[in-house]
């Protein structure tokens, strides 16, 4: 067991709904060594911990967002546990590891977790892909509307649209467009 | 107005009021309407997700990298680890490796004769058997050569050449002959041939290995047992700067040589035998060497490689020592050696014409 300083749970709930930048920083600091212990006794290396690791704060942060994370457990302990299970999987894709590990901390199934993040990191796959076949200016446009949140009349003087119509429509048709590519896969 | 872009104002509640009710009116009358709001609310929810997905890991990034990861590292890894993965990880490998470097060694070694005992030391010590063929398959074809013989049992002696040979002289009138261990060792079967040519097969009836000495017995019927035999055995040690000689078969004819006696030690100090300067060669291990009056002083059994006049000779003493080993049970009785010297007052020449008849090529099969 690694003893160091860790936010309140229900402080880094609240946190992550709240949006605060400074939570993700005290989450990584006080969880990543243990993560990294796991997978480096492990068969794993510094990138391989890194991986595993920002995937399980992606489910956590998830969850919590989703807004169904009862907290029956430490935080530490979910943490730990979705790590657990996401390196085992990538041991047995490796097959450098028949499903032993050893352990530093309790565990929680966690396997309804990692399956829906599975899920929504094959769609980020499919967004990803679908944006990167977009081409330009529409990815850059559509991510700045529907992603960074601009507003159409940044975006207008941003691409020198003689007025936010023009703007309008040429985001409805990069929005069409992205559709199409993006149910086709 | 686009169907998309009503669905999009409606969602972003940039419609009026009016426009809102009229759009949700419509919408509870149009179910594939109602249909694409849905999947278009879905839609940009993905992309929302896509996109804070994406800023988390970009702001995880920039915390992992400044965090020290290597000072965690080593904070929350035990000392010694590094060295117990590498050990896991490896250990197979290096036992595939390790137990192919111990066979290549001693492969290398047994294959270069490193275990055979007598030559362990002495890479330089050559002992004088005459060799025919190097070959590999020395004892197979030895072995072939002995079924050959049974098969052909009249034959008297066999027609494939022998493989090794060395020289041998009669020790007593009763047929025993001397030779060395290392001429005979291994052997299938051993003939003697004499000053004619002639073959006769005989048996060993004793070998002494660390003496490097081998008394043979001729066991074919046909072999006509000299009456005397004109040489001695010499009972003591012989004094530096002897004037020597010998006789044997270097190769098929017997041939003479003379030196001296160098040292009262052989190689490396063995005091078994002396060192003769007298070039001598493969074929005439097992050869007395004989002083000027006829009396055998040794039994000629090796040379020493890149040194000039270093030959060895086994010490008469040593060889009488080794005769008087034999047990007697084993024969019936003990072996004489002959005593009577009729050489003394020959010269050279004539006590040459008189030894070569109780000199013999040994051939081994």
């Amino acid at each position: 067991m690694i003893k160091r300083s860790e936010p309140a749970d229900n402080e880094v709930i609240l946190g992550i709904l709240n949006g605060s930048k400074g939570i993700l920083e005290e989450i990584y600091k006080a969880y990543f060594p243990m993560i990294l212990q796991l997978v480096v006794m492990n068969n794993g290396n510094d990138d391989d911990a890194k991986d595993v690791f920002q995937e399980s704060v992606i489910v956590l942060y998830d969850k919590v967002k989703k807004g169904d994370f009862v907290l029956n457990s430490k935080l530490k302990t979910f943490l730990y546990s979705v790590c657990r299970r996401l390196w085992l999987k990538r041991l047995a894709q490796k097959s450098r590891n028949t499903g032993n590990i050893t352990d530093f901390e309790d565990v929680l199934t966690v396997e309804d977790d990692i399956e829906r993040h599975e899920e929504k990191d094959r769609q980020f796959t499919m967004m990803e892909s679908a944006l990167g076949r977009l081409g330009e200016p529409c990815k850059t446009i559509i991510e700045d509307y529907y992603i960074n949140n601009r507003s159409m009349q940044e975006i207008c003087e941003k691409f020198g649209y003689t007025n936010a119509d023009n703007a309008k429509n040429q985001k409805y048709k990069c929005l069409q467009r992205l559709k199409k590519l993006f149910f086709q896969g | 107005m686009d169907i998309t872009e009503q669905i999009e104002a409606y969602l972003l509640d940039e419609m009026s009021a009016e426009e809102a009710a009229a759009f949700e009116r419509l919408r509870a009358s149009d179910p594939d309407l109602d249909q694409k709001v849905v999947l278009h609310e879905q839609f940009i929810k993905q992309m929302k997700d896509y996109g804070e997905h994406r800023k988390l890991i970009s702001e995880m990034n920039a915390i992992h990298s400044s965090l020290d990861v290597e000072s965690i590292r080593e904070e929350v890894i035990p000392f010694g680890l590094k060295v117990r993965t590498m050990w896991r990880k490896y250990r197979v490998n290096g036992a595939v490796a390790a137990s192919v470097a111990l066979m290549a060694v001693f492969t290398t070694l047994f294959s270069t004769g490193y275990f055979n005992k007598a030559t362990s030391i002495r890479s330089d010590y050559n002992a004088l058997r005459r060799e025919w063929s190097r070959d590999i398959n020395t004892k197979v074809k030895r072995s072939q050569n002995e079924i050959l013989q049974n098969i052909n049992a009249t034959t008297k002696e066999p027609s494939a050449p022998s493989l090794f040979g060395g020289t041998g002289f009669a020790l007593n009138t009763e047929g025993y002959i001397v030779t060395n261990y290392h001429v005979v060792k291994g052997a299938d079967s051993i003939y003697i041939e004499d000053n004619d040519g002639k073959s006769f097969k005989t048996t060993t009836v004793y070998v002494h290995p660390s003496y490097d000495i081998a008394v043979l017995k001729v066991t074919d019927p046909s072999f006509k047992l000299p009456k005397s035999l004109p040489y001695s055995f010499k009972k003591s040690g012989a004094d530096l700067g002897l004037d020597v000689y010998t006789l044997g078969y270097p190769k098929d004819d017997i041939t003479y040589t003379r030196g001296y006696l160098s040292s009262k030690s052989g190689y490396a100090g063995d005091t078994l035998a002396y060192q003769v300067d007298i070039s001598v060669n493969g074929g005439n291990s097992g050869g007395p060497l004989l002083d000027s009056k006829g009396n055998v002083v040794g039994v000629v059994n090796a040379k020493q490689d890149r040194t000039d006049g270093a030959s060895f000779a086994i010490k008469s003493a040593y060889l009488l020592e080794a005769i008087d080993a034999i047990p007697k049970d084993s024969l019936g009785r003990k072996v004489s050696v002959n005593t009577k010297n009729t050489l003394a007052s020959l010269n050279r020449g004539e006590q040459i014409k008189k030894i070569g008849n109780y000199i013999y090529m040994v051939k081994v099969y």
